[in-house]
């Protein structure tokens, strides 16, 4: 079975402004464009283990998101990326911290958490593991706006448009079970399941992951291409950094539960900040044979998240780490002129640090 | 969904249409399948079948062998007619087997069910509460109740279908935990719906199945222990026609006409043999893994 | 090892606990006042207030049941109706006897599970496969009170060979040694075993199986190599679950062997049992059936014990 391409994007545009115009679920924009859509303080999950330890999953971070970008996620496998996003989508329940929804408090009085749900979805790794094998496609698409009141006939209709808006015949394909699709078929649908809602904020949590390479690329464009029809606004968080940076305006960077950095993707990219962040990228293959990686980026121990070690947490693989390293924890504070925030005390203006810059003067 | 307002599309044949294909495919299942619909066609119309009154007793053709003119497999101890009592003996007997199971399917799925789905305290309740309940043998549980309760059917019924709410409630348990892991669940969850309309539309479906194939190889299990209670004196009270206690009162006739006094048994053996052979093959026509 | 050991004890006292408080309920969920229940019919009205005091009947369910336990575990399991002897003791007179015979069934069916399913799951899919497949299910499916009364029709009323009940050739029920006393265990013992046969024969099938479609064998099997050495692999890793789901069979046997003594009139705990339900004996069957389900209990944690003193993995989970 091939993929069918998906519809061009002015007929998506076309598509969305119909969909727009039934006023189905209106999701409309209350706080302005200058407050972020989403706003994040202080989230932290741990998972308490047997005997008293504890996974520090994530460890207090802070971040925006702006109305309309992609940020990109990104980090090595248990350093609380999937974590967040649940947290995100609040199927888990944080122990601190709070978000705020264009300028409204997630769970709060204006924005109960069934509202909030058809403001923001999303979009789980394993296609197969996130639909029901025992419903058609259309009835998986459909549950939602069932579930926010609208008709089945309407749902059902509604359903079939978003199949066909992420490139399935809705004549071959709505009366389908998920295991008659293949992957990057069963992903499609996933994305109209996540647009059923008409949602403003979708996260897509190492969504295009386990496709095969040409398949990706065609979800990946179709997932640029809906943006720009339903207004979206996306948390991509994925391992792939070359994808990340196809796909992102701005990227963030994690460690052990931690934020080590997070910038606008090519200043990122091309000068990071960071000495994780600068592994990171190093690590990444590359075509150029004169940038071959030929040292190890990262030496020493794989993070555990169960005992993070005190101060800054990269400190036992860092090649610059100092004493101050090991006792304080550096916090995220912004760098440069780009918008750019580092967690790291070399950034930091007048640290302890051999390599920190000098404290900044205040000028009077 | 109404064809009137919405286009037709191409449908593809369900879940159940797949598993009646395969189900098509199990011969063994499908003829102990008929075996099982014409005993319980024969307890149903046992008035019409029965060529004689099955309480009818005669002192004068007691304990006659097969192929007696009148009693086709023989006579029992009060000379009443073998094949009648038989065919009436599957009423209680079938009713006894299934009636438990079906009861204890479905106070056992939504024990398990709930727990399954909502973990926590009440799951450490109710698996706690189970496990006491393992610590018996079934046969031993069934027993105890049903000495404490009192001879009578009703007695046997509520003690066999508390003997079978604790497997089924953990087979359900098990299967939900695992349906609760999987991310169509959380994605029902982050479009808003509650609990109860996540159990309903989405964990049900995926739970029943393999719970109803466990049920359905526990009714085997069932019959024979039904007709083991009322062996003992426990089920059904003489003079009603049931195949355990048929063979309870032809115990000592085994000196005078063995065949006939084996054969309740044998009645018993088929039936139970039936339903498990059925239960198999529906357990690979669904594809549930034992 | 030791906290293995602890942690299955912590596991196990509760449902102990609970298994107790279920057998102390049996008294009260019989029809009528518990106090009748255990005094013969025709007691006086001293003897009522007696036993009232006794068990305290008048105090709350709670405090019953502590009472009744704190009896129950210095072996005080009360007195029979129909005998007027302690309970315990006839029931620990009768636990050896089912023992006896339930440990003859739990070998005879071990060897001829093992034999089965060793056979069908090395031949996987041959008629040799179908056939002993066919009568494991046999053995799962058959009542075996029914094929009691048929071994004894075959044996006993047929052949002349066995006898058909009892245990032993003077009726006192003293054990003996020999010819003439085990004679009278052989067919009950051999219907004892038909169910643990088909049950371990299809555990038995099902690992053999298993390790018959690794990668090694089928390349083994492939070069022509199918030799002692992965006999001896298989019947390694087949040991330790057979031996489990044999330990687990002992304890259903016990259990379940009531049946089977009633067709048999083999003086076991079954066989007191039916007398305790034929008489409405339940100071009896309450007692019997505790004994049984905490021998049942029990043998479920050597089981667990056991497997994790030879498995490793089963002790880290």
């Amino acid at each position: 079975m091939h993929p069918a391409a998906h519809p061009h994007p002015d007929e998506l545009k076309a598509l969305a402004e119909k969909s727009r115009a039934v006023k189905l679920l209106p999701n409309a924009d209350r706080g302005g464009p200058a407050t972020p859509l989403l706003s994040v303080t202080g989230l932290t999950k741990h998972f308490p283990l047997a005997r008293g330890a504890v996974v520090r999953a994530v460890d207090g971070v802070d971040f925006t998101v702006k109305k309309g970008e992609t940020l990109g996620v990104v980090g090595e496998s248990g350093c609380g990326k999937s974590t967040t996003a649940r947290l995100i989508m609040q199927l888990l329940d944080q122990d601190a911290g709070e978000m705020l929804f264009d300028g409204e408090l997630v769970g709060g009085l204006e924005l109960p958490l069934k509202e909030y749900r058809r403001q923001a979805q999303m979009v789980f790794q394993d296609s197969y593991a996130s639909l029901n094998p025992r419903m058609t496609i259309e009835a998986s698409v459909a549950f939602g706006p069932q579930v926010h009141g609208l008709s089945k006939n309407n749902a059902i209709t509604r359903a079939r448009d978003l199949l066909a808006k992420v490139g399935l015949d809705p004549a071959r394909f709505a009366g389908r079970y998920p295991h008659e699709l293949s992957g990057g078929q069963r992903q499609r649908v996933n994305i109209a399941r996540a647009l059923a809602l008409s949602p403003r904020l979708l996260i897509l949590d190492e969504s295009v992951s386990a496709l095969d390479k040409s398949v990706e690329a065609q979800v990946l464009n179709l997932l640029l291409d809906l943006r720009e029809a339903f207004d979206l606004t996306y948390v991509f968080i994925s391992h792939d950094l070359n994808v990340v940076r196809f796909m992102s305006d701005r990227v963030m960077v994690m460690y052990l539960g931690e934020i080590v950095e997070i910038g606008p993707v090519e200043t990122l990219y091309a000068a990071p900040a960071h000495p994780y962040t600068r592994a990171l990228l190093a690590a990444m293959p590359s075509m150029d044979p004169d940038r071959r990686t030929e040292e190890a980026p990262l030496a020493g121990d794989p993070p555990n998240p169960i005992n993070p070690p005190p101060g800054c947490r990269f400190h036992p693989r860092c090649p610059f780490a100092e004493a101050l390293c090991c006792a304080v924890r550096p916090e995220l504070s912004p760098v440069g002129e780009d918008g750019r925030q580092v967690a790291c005390h070399i950034n930091t203006p007048g640290a302890r640090h051999s390599k920190a810059p000098p404290a900044l003067e205040i000028i009077p | 969904m109404s064809a009137a307002t919405l286009p037709p599309v191409a449908a593809s044949p369900g879940y159940w249409a797949g598993v009646l294909t395969r189900f098509s495919r199990e011969k063994l299942a499908i003829a102990a399948g008929i075996v099982i619909l014409l005993i319980i066609l024969a307890a149903i119309f046992a008035d019409v079948i029965a060529p004689a009154d099955p309480s009818k007793a005669s002192m004068l053709r007691r304990l006659k062998p097969l192929g007696t003119p009148g009693y086709p497999l023989g006579s029992d101890e009060l000379g009443r007619d073998m094949l009648s009592r038989l065919i009436f003996g599957a009423r209680l007997s079938l009713f006894m087997g299934l009636v438990p199971v079906f009861i204890a399917f479905v106070i056992g799925s939504l024990i398990g069910i709930s727990a399954g789905f909502f973990g926590g305290r009440f799951n450490t309740l109710v698996m706690r509460t189970v496990d006491i309940f393992y610590a018996f043998p079934s046969v031993l549980l069934a027993i105890a109740l049903s000495g404490a309760l009192g001879a009578g059917i009703t007695n046997s019924i509520l003690s066999l279908t508390i003997v079978f709410i604790p497997p089924i409630a953990r087979i359900a348990e098990s299967v939900t935990a695992q349906v609760r892991g999987m991310d169509y669940v959380d994605a029902a969850r982050a479009s808003g719906a509650g609990s109860w309309l996540i159990i309903r539309a989405q964990v049900v479906g995926n739970v029943i199945g393999p719970v109803f194939v466990y049920a359905t190889s526990l009714i085997s299990v069932a019959m024979i222990l039904a007709s083991g209670l009322s062996f003992l004196g426990l089920g059904v009270k003489p003079p009603t026609p049931e195949w355990g206690l048929m063979l309870n009162t032809l115990r000592t006739a085994i000196y005078v006409q063995p065949i006939v006094a084996v054969l309740p048994g044998a009645a018993i053996f088929i039936t139970s043999i039936a339903f498990n052979i059925l239960s198999d093959g529906l357990r690979s026509a669904m594809e549930v893994k034992s | 090892m030791f906290r293995y050991f602890l942690k299955r004890l912590a596991y196990v006292a509760p449902v102990a606990l609970g298994v107790s408080f279920f057998c102390f309920l049996l008294v009260h969920i019989a029809p009528g006042d518990p106090l009748t229940s255990v005094l013969p019919p025709d007691a006086s009205a001293a003897q009522q207030e007696e036993m009232r005091k006794i068990y305290g009947f008048d105090k709350p369910l709670p405090v019953q049941f502590l009472l009744w336990l704190w009896k129950a575990l210095q072996g005080d399991l009360g007195v029979s109706i129909a005998t007027g002897r302690p309970v315990a003791l006839e029931v620990g007179k009768a636990v050896g006897n089912t023992l006896i015979i339930a440990l003859l069934a739990m070998v005879i069916g071990f060897v001829l599970g093992c034999l089965f399913g060793f056979i069908s799951g090395y031949f996987k899919g041959s008629w040799l496969d179908r056939l002993s497949s066919g009568i494991a299910m046999l053995g799962v499916s058959v009542p075996h009170y029914w094929l009691g009364m048929v071994m004894v029709v075959v044996f006993s009323v047929q052949l002349g060979w066995l006898p058909p009940g009892g245990a032993g050739p003077d009726g006192s029920g003293a054990w003996k040694w020999n010819w003439e006393h085990v004679r009278y265990m052989i067919l009950p013992a051999l219907t004892m075993s038909v169910v643990p046969m088909g049950i371990i024969a299809r555990t038995v099938r099902a690992l053999v199986a298993d390790i018959m479609a690794q990668d090694f064998v089928t390349a083994l099997r492939a070069k022509g190599l199918l030799d002692r050495g992965v006999l001896t692999h298989v019947i390694r890793n087949a040991a330790p679950t057979a031996l489990a789901v044999m330990g687990l069979q002992l304890g259903y046997l016990l259990g379940g062997s009531i049946l089977i003594e009633t067709v048999f009139s083999w003086p076991g705990t079954g066989f007191l049992l039916g007398n305790a339900i034929f008489q409405r004996d339940l100071p009896l069957l309450q007692g019997a059936i505790l004994v049984l389900a905490m021998f049942f209990v029990g043998l479920n944690v050597l089981v667990d014990i056991v497997q994790g003193l030879i498995d490793p993995r089963v002790r880290r989970q």
